[in-house]
């Protein structure tokens, strides 16, 4: 009974302190790479390179995805709103749901899977073949040469590729709504115009993907440079963090929208 | 003995439950080539990578240079890296960096050389290793012996004090092995390096090293000269040295009795 | 060197696109420019008290003439009166609104949002920063209509 007592105090304090130096070596990491920011930011060239595998490889399917979400959201917007006889309001439906909500999430949820989980595979393999331990031998500091250019690229390719995500949607809702179901081109952008708000709702979007940028690209590195050192190792860590970052985001999403729109 | 460029002391380091090293003490004479050897697993790579400063001893210090590694700022602990080069296992080359490249990294990160300079170092670097016929391929293209070549000519970019090989003789095939063998002589001779190898291939590197420490269980078996070393007597070194199948280690994983083992019918 | 121009192409484009974006959003998506970015500096507070705001919030607009000219900034209680005190801000430009102009409040559309009307007088005065429109009409609120309208129907 005593022993049995004792194995589980055990238990629960090595638990904890599992726990305890995870989250130091999260906060730590984050020091780390906050620290190396200013030295990275001034390597143009070597975060214009990462802009273009983060954003521009990511392009295609952000745009693809937004263009069909808008299309469904008219859709679903116009069987629902016919009943009302309030078809015009549908272009305000698809902009306010897009940018308030869908954007930045959808948005965010696909450039997880797209290119966070190809930056951990990547970081991942250049721990296992040594890259990153090479790079410190020579006295070169791998935050301001490899992770930090990484976090800069994801801070600038989120928000625009929401930006283009949201711009796609709505012009799907148009194609749908107007071209398709024959709601009027006037009343369409008009009611828009009204009812959407440029600070609240588009710097709002902006602001959430930006929030969005900063939690995927920290998990993503975190868990490239945490990674054991094997084949089956990167394997996990890729997964983690698709599955680490798209919690993050739906769960960011509710405490965001409970702030900005109360 | 001339005096020492690296002092370890009193060292010990543990992974999780694991104690990889138990109060260890070495010290690695200036200008000499010493091996570092020990049976697989017995932690001679995170040995180097203690003395480089990438792990942290459980106690224990580590002295490069009259520097406490582990003490040091991390800005002090890069510019100390500076007059250390390591060759990887595996030669650890940017794979998105050319060959030239890769070697002319340290080069335009820490010096203020133009690039007319940088260039004739470079191929200078990759001529002493027989490479500059490869200065343009990319690392995907180079064979594991090349890479390591490759990786050998960056790590003495800088023109480092000293210089660590992390098992440089692994997986090779005799040429390159021979080639690898000549090339740390050749560098540590012409250069006035400390050379560090730590393998365990007994032949290869006991043909050019002056000293060697013997490594094994966390522990320090034997430390002194490669003649000292062909000459102990002691059991298991011996047994190290000539590659014997059976002696102090068994040859047997410890089992129960063989008989009753055999006759056991369920367990 | 040669992918690296192409990379530094197509991140250009890309940034050029999202550019591009943001221009539509504001233009024809949102009320980028319409009252909606007014700083403080360019509209001058007037308040205005109402027995009952119905669903009238912060931000909502307020019109004379079904032309936009100001927006709600806050409402609060007065606890003397018990009634609600809106502030409006009104953009500067509108500078002559007689100071006898009356307020109601007002439903775009059967169910839409409530916004601010406002009724010119016949004041020689105008409105101006801090003063206060004394005539207004509250907002019609459904369940007290249908409610005055059983009454009416019962009494005869």
């Amino acid at each position: 009974m005593n022993a049995w007592l004792e194995k589980k105090i055990i238990a629960l304090g090595d638990g904890f302190m599992s726990i305890a130096r995870a989250f130091g070596q999260g906060w730590l990491f984050m020091l780390l790479l906050v620290g190396a920011l200013p030295a990275s930011i001034v390597r143009v060239s070597a975060w214009i390179r990462q802009l273009y595998f983060a954003g521009v490889l990511s392009l295609p399917i952000i745009l693809v995805a937004g263009l069909f979400v808008g299309m469904v959201l008219a859709l679903q917007a116009y069987n629902i709103l016919v009943n009302f006889n309030a078809t015009e309001t549908v272009g305000v439906m698809v902009a306010l749901t897009l940018l308030r909500e869908l954007g930045p999430v959808v948005a965010a949820l696909l450039f997880a899977g797209r290119a966070a989980s190809a930056l951990t595979a990547e970081i991942g393999l250049m721990k296992s073949t040594e890259q990153l331990s090479a790079l410190e031998m020579m006295g070169l500091d791998p935050f301001v040469r490899i992770f930090a250019p990484r976090f800069i690229a994801a801070l600038i390719a989120l928000p625009l590729l929401t930006m283009l995500f949201n711009v796609l949607g709505i012009f799907g809702g148009y194609l749908i709504g107007v071209e398709a179901l024959g709601i009027d081109t006037g009343t369409f952008w008009s009611q828009m115009q009204a009812a959407v708000e440029w600070q609240e709702d588009v710097m709002g979007s902006v602001i959430k993907s930006l929030v969005f940028a900063l939690v995927i690209a920290a998990i993503a590195l975190f868990q490239g440079a945490q990674c054991l050192p094997t084949a089956e190792g990167v394997s996990m860590a890729t997964t983690r963090t698709v599955v680490h970052s798209s919690l993050a985001v739906l769960g960011l999403d509710f405490v965001l929208t409970a702030l900005m729109f109360d | 003995m001339t005096t020492s460029i690296v002092e370890i002391k009193q060292l010990s380091f543990a992974r999780g439950e694991r104690l990889i090293f138990d109060d260890v003490s070495i010290s690695i004479p200036r200008g000499n080539i010493t091996a570092i050897m020990g049976p697989s697993g017995t932690g001679k790579t995170t040995l180097l990578k203690l003395i480089a400063g990438q792990l942290t001893p459980s106690t224990g210090s580590v002295h490069v240079d009259g520097l406490n590694v582990h003490t040091l700022a991390r800005a002090d602990l890069f510019t100390l890296r500076q007059r250390m080069g390591m060759l990887f296992q595996s030669g650890a080359l940017l794979t998105d960096l050319s060959v030239f490249e890769n070697v002319a990294l340290p080069l335009r990160e820490h010096s203020k050389l133009p690039e007319v300079a940088i260039r004739q170092l470079v191929l200078m670097k990759l001529e002493a290793v027989g490479l500059r016929g490869a200065a343009w391929m990319m690392p995907s293209e180079l064979s594991g012996g090349m890479s390591r070549r490759v990786a050998l000519a960056r790590a003495v970019a800088l023109d480092p004090q000293m210089i660590f090989y992390d098992e440089p003789f692994a997986g090779q095939d005799p040429i390159t092995m021979g080639v690898l063998v000549r090339l740390i002589r050749t560098l540590n001779d012409a250069m006035g390096l400390t050379s560090v190898v730590v393998t365990h291939d007994v032949d290869e590197v006991l043909s050019i090293a002056d000293y060697a420490v013997v490594l094994s269980e966390g522990r320090v078996v034997s430390a002194g000269t490669t003649d000292a070393l062909r000459a102990s007597r002691d059991p298991w070194v011996k047994q190290f040295i000539n590659g014997e199948a059976d002696g102090p280690v068994p040859f047997n994983y410890p089992a129960p009795d063989y008989a009753s083992d055999l006759w056991e019918a369920k367990r | 060197m040669q992918a690296t121009r192409k990379m530094e192409f197509w991140v250009g484009l890309m940034v050029l696109m999202a550019l591009l974006g943001s221009l539509f959003m504001a233009l024809k998506v949102s009320n980028f420019g319409k009252l909606a970015g007014l700083q403080d500096g360019d509209t001058y507070p007037v308040t205005a008290s109402f027995s009952d705001i119905g669903g009238l919030k912060p931000r909502s607009k307020v019109t004379m003439g079904g032309v936009v000219v100001g927006r709600v900034r806050s409402i609060s209680l007065d606890t003397q009166t018990f009634k609600a005190l809106v502030t409006i801000d009104i953009d500067r430009t509108f500078t002559n609104i007689p100071a006898d102009s009356s307020a109601s409040i007002l439903t775009s559309g059967l169910l839409g949002d409530q916004y601010i009307g406002l009724e010119p007088g016949g004041d020689d005065a105008n409105l101006s920063a801090g003063s206060k429109i004394e005539h207004t009409q509250s907002a019609m609120v459904l369940e007290k209509l249908i409610g005055q309208f059983l009454v009416k129907l019962s009494e005869k």
